[in-house]
């Protein structure tokens, strides 16, 4: 993760188009000045982030699905449930399914796992539209990149 | 087109928390009804769900915002419907 990046998965570990589901992994920072307040002496991953880095891992699972046509737009979770502490230094793995691809919206499952332990999981709807400009589509596929998507699955997909 | 309404009706009444006696053919789902671009993603996912059909929304949004179509031939719930019960067929044929 790089929390100041606003970039909270670190790799896709595995994109599977044809059962529209996506593992990815990330680890949370062993140092953070966001630790400093959250909390002090009692440093805890906002819960706010987990949901983010879930939003993510689905939002990357979507951009696959549309062959990185489209982009998603976090626009609503439901039954978000944060069930585990998650702390500096753990290492998450993250799995979202496709609920539902509609027109114009996507909808996902998504959960984190700790040591195996569900740490976390919501319901996500996204709404999914045109990427707004072509410097911002660049942007995606350099951060892609950086993530190991896998492109080339979508050029057989 | 009843039955159809009346799964439309149930699905609004319990996505939006809107009473069901106030959900009526003739209501509109944004001017009388209130329902927002946001709470109606859920309406379109219920209903997309319950039918086994993929509402054209953006299809219909850009009709709407290109003049080609007005809201209430989409969202007045009697055209909605009508609409639900096309896609249905479709996919049946």
């Amino acid at each position: 993760m790089r929390l100041e990046y606003f970039q909270l998965i670190d790799r896709i570990v595995e994109l599977d188009l044809g059962s529209r589901t996506i593992r990815t992994q990330a680890t949370v920072p062993a140092e953070s000045t966001i630790f400093e307040g959250h909390f002090p002496g009692f440093p805890l991953m906002p819960g706010v982030l987990l949901l983010e880095s879930m939003a993510q891992t689905s939002g990357w699972l979507i951009i696959g699905i549309t062959g990185f046509s489209r982009m998603p737009f976090l626009a609503a979770f439901k039954e978000a449930k944060l069930r585990a502490f998650v702390k500096p230094g753990d290492t998450l793995e993250l799995t979202a399914a496709l609920v539902h691809d509609g027109s114009g919206f996507a909808r996902t499952k998504a959960e984190i796992r700790h040591d195996g332990k569900l740490a976390c999981n919501a319901e996500i709807t996204f709404r999914v539209v045109e990427f707004p400009n072509p410097e911002f589509r660049q942007h995606m596929e350099k951060a892609a990149a950086a993530l190991a998507f896998p492109m080339e699955q979508l050029a057989h997909g | 087109m009843s039955s159809t309404f009346d799964a439309v009706a149930t699905i609004i009444a319990e996505t939006c928390d809107i009473p069901r006696d106030t959900i009526k053919p003739e209501s509109h789902a944004i001017n009388d009804l209130g329902i927002d671009s946001l709470d109606f993603l859920d309406v379109a996912f219920a209903i997309d769900k319950a039918f086994g059909i993929k509402m054209p929304l953006e299809q219909w949004t850009q009709e709407v915002n290109e003049g080609k179509a007005t809201t209430e031939q989409y969202f007045v719930l009697k055209n909605l419907c009508a609409h639900i019960d096309a896609l249905v067929a479709a996919k049946g044929a």
